[in-house]
Parts: structure tokens; sequence; C-alpha cells
């Protein structure tokens, strides 16, 4: 019951908080220098006055500035998310079309990281100082150091080009019709390569943390009770050590899963792989408002659903925020 | 008949420590159904020598030499898996903090059952059990239900007795407890040391206490001994170290604990210096679309006046709204309502320039000696900010820091080192050299020696009395110390949930207290039949 009104809570804060966003992209896009009537019209090889003028008016762009806000921000009300001319199709399906394949790559890079980061950091943490240690930090801080496109590139370089064990672009072979099991075999063949790119670069900041964390919670007080009560080593870090020290790592995921749907833009582009991030950078390279404004808006979302989920994530695991009154 | 029997022990420190041995050949016994006291001030290691016991010593420390016979086996000597048997079967440990001491996520009763785990005793279901009857055992209030409470929804005296209960749970022979009871309000220290009592009498249990506070050692002791930079210099019955200390260290530290004795009162001036009138100071937590705010009156109509050159302390537990009081008169906290006048001038509606003219008059001088001063910062600085910023020139505010570090009993070249390089009396020392500099004409110290070990507790009184005769300072001193309140104040406010419930001349007080409230803290001060007997001795 309390979980429920405080997700309540934030829902209705979250819906005034996505309007402002609204707003606020809104105003810095047409802030921007660049009319898309004009860059359409270049582009079509006719750039006269008349016609960008008839283009203007057919997008709506002749309007003054507060009605044309007014006009979407009704539109985004009731679920429309506009036009977009370049592509020729509603907004939303064009997003809806990509989202799949975004959250395909970011989930599993996602899960790759949280696993691999807090394993690491806990094995780091136990063996302090020594060499094990030494070596996971290491190892991790490489993958963190290194631009994320060079890896990329040189992933696909290695297993693709040098050993062809793994596809190095695409989300599907193109022309194969493998429907069922196969399609999804050859599916996660190609999701391989982008979801451990982009997990191990983000593996680091999860086993710093981890690490970290663990070590400041051996030293407190209930670890030394835990021990005094006679459990095993491996009971006080597993019960008490590893449970506490979890919770920072819980909020950092949190703001990393927030940014699963725009944080990809990179991956996506060195693997081609069919994407948000692609379609983001498409749209910003041509000026199409109504696309870029709904991914920007898509993303906000999802940033605040992911907000509002590791807020009763974290009210579950740590019962003192929970139940506070 | 000796339980246990510590020989020769010697527990080496880390490189670069102060000192090369934690405890330094040390041998005792402790015999079965006493409780031996050790008391010290910190860094005695009498806190190192339990661990020792526990084999829970710090990484870097060891054992140098030495035996730990028990139960006809050397626990020193044990294999790590022996030892971890032992913990908290045999021999069980209780300690300081109980807000921390407990895991934060998991439920009281888990805590309980976890003991019986450990050492793979009785099904999951009779543990359940066993933990209802133990929270019972140690009176924790509505057992069946509180077991299913997660730490912070409890006190911290119920805290301290869920410790008691896990270290109860397996009927050790030896109980361990470090300074179980500092962390505690008054009445519940009085509570906690009754149940400890009650519990060695009834399971015949042998216990280790260990304590700074000869308060407490008079209360709970069969047996006493004192410890000092990792040696014993001192051991015996209660009643002959108490009332006839044969070691130097252990007469000062006697002589250095509060007592009873009223000082005379100075002459009160009647100019008030500082005067409060119906001080409110109400928080609000928590509240949201759907839940109500908790609302909690911190300082509920509070009002009283210190008369130019008086000390006034203000008394009461944690929770009671003291500190929020003292925060107040310099609107570190926002007042809700009331006024606040120091020499006649209204505090609560000042604007920020004059705000800050007005603390110059009113310097406040914290408990933690630790957390206040700035680890970066050269003491001589910490002190000048103050002036620097109030508009003196630098050069004339450094070496006035210099001559106010001389003032307070630091050597002059104290100025150019930084706050680690001192101990804490001494940072407490600067603490208050920082506040002078303001040239102030009231002090607010909150909970200024609660920190301090008993004999600098007492040098860092007397420097307070000292500096208030010489300046002719009017302070108000925040305590939860009865005894220590007793020492340097005229007059004594007691203040309970928010509310003050008595103020009156400290002998009045203190002889002929009028409230139920004050009657059942000055019951529970430890040690107050003892310092009874001292003065009539």
């Amino acid at each position: 019951m309390r979980i429920l009104s405080l997700i309540a809570t934030r829902l209705a804060k979250a819906v005034v908080v996505l309007l402002l966003i609204v707003i606020a992209n809104f105003l810095l896009i047409h802030a921007a220098p660049g009319d898309p009537a004009a860059v359409m019209a270049g582009e079509a090889g006719a750039a006269d006055e008349k016609f960008i003028a008839q283009l203007r008016e057919r997008f709506g762009l002749d309007q003054p500035f507060l009605v044309q806000l007014w006009t979407y921000v009704k539109g985004v009300l009731q679920l429309n998310l506009g036009y977009s001319y370049r592509q020729q199709a509603p907004v939303l399906d064009l997003i809806l079309e990509r989202l799949p394949a975004t959250l395909l790559l970011t989930l599993t890079a996602f899960v790759i990281s949280l696993t691999l980061g807090v394993v690491s950091g806990v094995v780091a943490a136990a063996r302090q100082g020594k060499w094990t240690d030494s070596l996971v930090t290491s190892l991790a801080l490489l993958f963190y150091a290194t631009p994320l496109y060079w890896l990329a590139l040189m992933a696909v370089l290695l297993f693709s080009v040098q050993l062809g064990w793994l596809p190095g672009y695409g989300y599907e072979t193109i022309g194969s019709d493998a429907t069922g099991l196969a399609h999804a075999l050859d599916v996660a063949r190609h999701l391989v390569l982008p979801a451990l790119t982009l997990g191990l670069f983000f593996t680091a900041i999860y086993m710093r943390m981890t690490r970290a964390s663990m070590l400041e919670v051996s030293g407190m007080d209930f670890v030394k009770t835990a021990k005094a009560k006679g459990l095993s080593p491996g009971r006080v870090q597993r019960r008490h050590v590893l449970r506490n020290a979890l919770l920072p790592v819980v909020t950092l995921a949190g703001l990393q899963a927030g940014q699963l749907v725009g944080g990809a833009v990179l991956t996506e582009t060195v693997f081609a792989w069919p994407g948000i991030g692609r379609l983001m950078f498409d749209a910003l390279a041509q000026r199409d408002y109504n696309l870029l404004l709904g991914i920007l808006l898509i993303s906000a979302a999802l940033v605040i659903a992911f907000n509002i989920l590791t807020d009763v994530i974290y009210s579950i695991v740590d019962p003192r925020i929970g139940a506070a009154p | 008949m000796s339980v246990l029997a510590i020989r020769d022990l010697a527990i080496r420190l880390p490189r670069g420590a102060d000192r090369a041995y934690a405890v330094d050949g040390i041998s005792f016994d402790l015999a079965a159904g006493e409780i031996l006291c050790v008391v010290g001030e910190s860094g005695s290691g009498k806190s190192m020598a339990a661990n020792a016991i526990m084999g829970l010593l710090p990484d870097l420390v060891r054992v140098e030499r030495g035996t730990a016979t028990f139960e006809g086996r050397d626990l020193l000597a044990l294999p790590e898996r022996a030892k971890q048997a032992i913990r908290g079967d045999r021999i069980a440990m209780i300690f300081q903090e109980p807000m921390t001491a407990l895991n934060p996520l998991m439920r009281i009763g888990e805590q309980i059952a976890e003991v019986f785990e450990a050492h793979g005793k009785l099904s999951p279901r009779e543990r359940r059990e066993r933990a209802v009857a133990l929270a019972a055992e140690v009176g924790l209030p509505d057992p069946a239900a509180i077991v299913h409470s997660y730490p912070f929804q409890l006190s911290g005296g119920q805290r301290q007795r869920a410790m008691i209960a896990m270290a109860l749970a397996l009927e050790p022979s030896i109980l361990i407890a470090d300074e179980p009871t500092t962390a505690l309000d008054v009445t519940t220290q009085a509570q906690i040391l009754d149940l400890i009592r009650n519990l060695q009498h009834r399971h015949g249990m042998a216990v280790m206490f260990i304590t700074h506070d000869f308060g407490v050692v008079a209360e709970i002791a069969t047996r006493v001994i004192v410890m000092r930079h990792g040696e014993i210099v001192e051991e015996g019955e209660r009643e002959t170290v108490l009332n006839a200390p044969q070691h130097d260290y252990t007469k000062r530290l006697l002589a250095a604990v509060p007592s009873d004795v009223v000082p005379t009162a100075g002459a009160v001036r009647d100019t008030p210096m500082l005067e409060v009138q119906h001080l409110r100071k109400t928080y609000t937590t928590g509240g949201g679309l759907f839940a109500k705010p908790r609302v909690t009156h911190a300082v509920d109509d509070v009002s009283f006046a210190i008369a130019k050159g008086e000390v006034l302390g203000l008394v009461g537990e944690s929770g009671s709204g003291k500190s929020t009081v003292g925060r107040c008169l310099v609107r570190l906290v926002e007042p809700d309502g009331g006024s606040v006048t120091i020499d006649g001038e209204e505090i609560t509606s000042l604007d920020a320039a004059g705000l800050r003219r007005a603390r110059r008059r009113a310097q406040m001088v914290f408990q933690d000696p630790y957390a206040s001063l700035n680890p970066r910062t050269k003491i001589a600085r910490a002190i000048a900010q103050g002036p620097i910023a109030a508009g003196t020139p630098r050069r004339e505010a450094m070496a006035d820091a210099r001559r106010l570090l001389e003032t307070v009993g630091l050597d002059a070249s104290a100025a150019d080192r930084y706050p680690h390089e001192f101990s804490g009396g001494q940072r407490q020392r600067i603490g208050i050299a920082r506040a002078l500099a303001m040239r102030p004409e009231l002090i607010i110290a909150d909970e200024a020696v609660s920190a301090l070990d008993v004999s600098i507790q007492a040098q860092v009184l007397e420097l307070l009395r000292d500096l208030k005769d010489r300046f002719g300072l009017s302070i108000l001193f925040i305590t939860h110390d009865l005894r220590v309140a007793a020492q340097l104040c005229d007059r004594i406010a007691v203040m309970q949930k928010g509310r003050l419930v008595e103020i009156g001349k400290v002998a009045d007080v203190f002889l002929n207290p009028q409230d139920d409230y004050t009657k059942r803290l000055l019951a529970a001060v430890p040690g107050a039949t003892w310092t009874g007997a001292l003065e009539s001795a």
C-alpha cells in the first residue's frame, strides 16, 4: 500500500516534469539556427521562395511560435507525437519500430555490465591489495578508458573480419528468411559484439562502485557483530556485507538504466544496429524537428520511469526508506 | 573459579602507530559469576584486549605473545575455525554503538536467530521461537511483533537489548561488554546496567565489562582493573579501588570524575545577556500526496534568561531539543516563533548583515572536536578565519590567534600545525580559542566536553571556568551529563521532549528537584550512591 502511494505520488510529479521537458526541448530546438523548410527545399533542388513558403504553410511553420508550441503540446497530450516530413511517417510509428532493437541491445549490455561489474567488484574487494585485485581493477579500467568506438572497431576487426566468428554489423542476416528459433539465434549472433562492447565499457563503473562499497561496509560495526556471532567468513560477506554494499550499486544502475535509449548512439552507428540511436542521429542531421522531439521525449520518459522504478526497488531492499512515514 | 586466565598478553600495533604495543604484557583472571570492570581512557588498550580474546583484532594488529586459557584451551593459539566456533557460543560480545551494531537491512528476529544458525543449532522454526523468547527475556516490548521490526524502528536502548539477546542466545559462559552504555541516555543506561546485572545473576555468566566511566563501575563491578597505555596499573575489589585507590593514575582519574559536590555559585548579576521567550521550533517530516506528515515539536514554548557572567546548564536526553535551542539562538536553525535577544538586540528579526554582526557576540563550541575543524586548514588560520571575515586585518588576526592558543593552554607553535596532529582535548581547546577569537559575550557550548576522556574533560571544564571569570563571559552549557553540568554551571535548566520542565540554582535542582523527570534523571546517574559514600568518607 505504501509502495502504491509512493508510485502514485511519483507518477503525478512525472507528468508535470515531462510537460516541462517537452516545452524546454521545443524551445531549444527552435532556438537553434536552421530552418527545416529551407533544408528540405534545398535538398529537393528547388530553393525558391515560393516553394519554401508552401512547405512552411503545409507543416504549420508559418504559425506564430506560441501557436506551434500549443499545437505540439496538445498533440503530445493525445499521444500524437506529430509527423515526420522527412520520413513521411508518424513519429510514434517510427520510434516504436526502432525501439525493440535498441532495448534488446542496451538491456543486454546493461545485464552484462551489472553482473560482470558486481561479481568482479566482489572478487576484487575480497582480495584487496593482492594481484587478483590489481588484475581485475586494471582490466576494468582499460575497457573504461578505451574510446568506445575504437573498442567497437577493434572488436569487429578481430572477431568478424580476421576470425570470422561473428557478424560485424546489422541486426539480422539480410535476405535470410529464417523464422522462430533460427531467427532468434541469428539475431543473438549479431547481438554479441555490440552488446559486449557496450557492456564492458560500463562494467568498470559497477566494478569500482561495488569494490569500494564492499570495502566500506566491511569496516562497519554490524559486520563485527556478525563475526562475533560466530558466522563463517563467507556468510558474513554474503549476508551482511554484500547486501548492504549493493545499495549504492542499485542507485547507479537506476541512473544508467535511464540512459538505455539514448546511450547507445555510437555503438549503434558503428555496428549499423537499426535502433533509436541511429534514428536520432539521422533526425539531427536532417533537422527533422518532430522526430527529434519525439525521441527526446521518449528517452526522457524512460529516464523518469527508471527513476521511479529505482526508488521502488530501493524502498523494497532498504526498509529504512520504504517505511519512512 | 577462573573461567578465563590471561597471561602476559602483548598486542602489537602496526608500524607508524603512536606506540609499539596496544597491550603490553597484561595478566588477569576472570572468575565465574563476577563482573570484572576494565577501566581506562581511550587508547589504554582495554578494547584491544577484549578483541584479542574474541579473535576479532583488526587486520594489521596481532597478538605477539601471551595466552588466554578458556575451558582448557589457549584461545590465542586456536585455528580460525575453532575460534569461530567459540565466538557467539561460549563467549559472546556486545558493543558500544547500538545504532550501528545491527545490520540495517535485517529484521531483529532474523539477526537473533542467526546466532543459532551460525552454530548449526535448532530447526528454523525453533530458532524463530527462541528469538521471540529471548526478546522477551531482555525486556523488549511486544516481543512477538518486535522480532519483525528493522533496527531503525527501535530506540538506542532497545537495540542494545536486541544485541544482548543475541549475546545470550547460546548461554555463553563469558559475556564481553565493550562500553555497552556509553552511547545511551542516562535513564536508558541505568536500565541496561540493571538488565546486564540481572542476566549475569540468572545465567551465572562471567562478565568482562569495559568502560571509561567510574560511575558505571560503581554501579556494576565486582572487581576492577585499571589500564593505562596498555598496562594494568591497579587491580582490586570495587570498594577498594574506588575508595582507597593505590596508584596515582587511578587517584587522578577518580579525582577528575565530576562529583555531586556543588560549587558555590558565582555572584549573578542582574542584567540579562541573553533572553529567550516562548521559543518554538517544529519539524515536519514525510508526507506526500497520500501520507500524513509527522510533526515534531523540537522546541515547545521555551523561555529562560542568562545574566552577564552566568553559566546556565541546559540538560536533557537525546531528542529533548536542547541542541535545537542552542542552534536557534544564533539562527543556525530558524526558530518558528518566540523571541531571542542578545544584550537587548532582537535576533529573530535581523537581516543577513545584522545577523552576521550579532553572531560575533554569540559563538558556538561544538561536540565533536574531530569533525568541527577543517582537516586541511592550519590551526591559526582556522582560528583567524572568523575575525578576518568580519574585517580584522589578516596580520592582526593571525597574531591574535597565537595569543589565544596560549590563553587556552596550548603552545603558540601549534598555530602552524594541522588538526590531525592534536588530541581530542587539544582540539576542543582549539575550538574554544576559535570561539574566543570573535570576542563574544555569549558562548554556546553544545556537548563541548562529552566526547572527551574524564581527565581531559576536567581540564576543559577548568579552562571554561577560568575564561568565564577572566572575560566575564555568559555561557549556555548544553549537556546530557548532569554531573558535568553541576561542576560548571550556576543554574540548571532541564528539558524533556522540547519543553523546559525545571530551572533553578544547581543546588536546588540537585538537592530538591521539583519535577518528576528531573528526579528520574538524577536517580539514573550511575554511581549516585558511590559519590555520596566518597563524600562521607
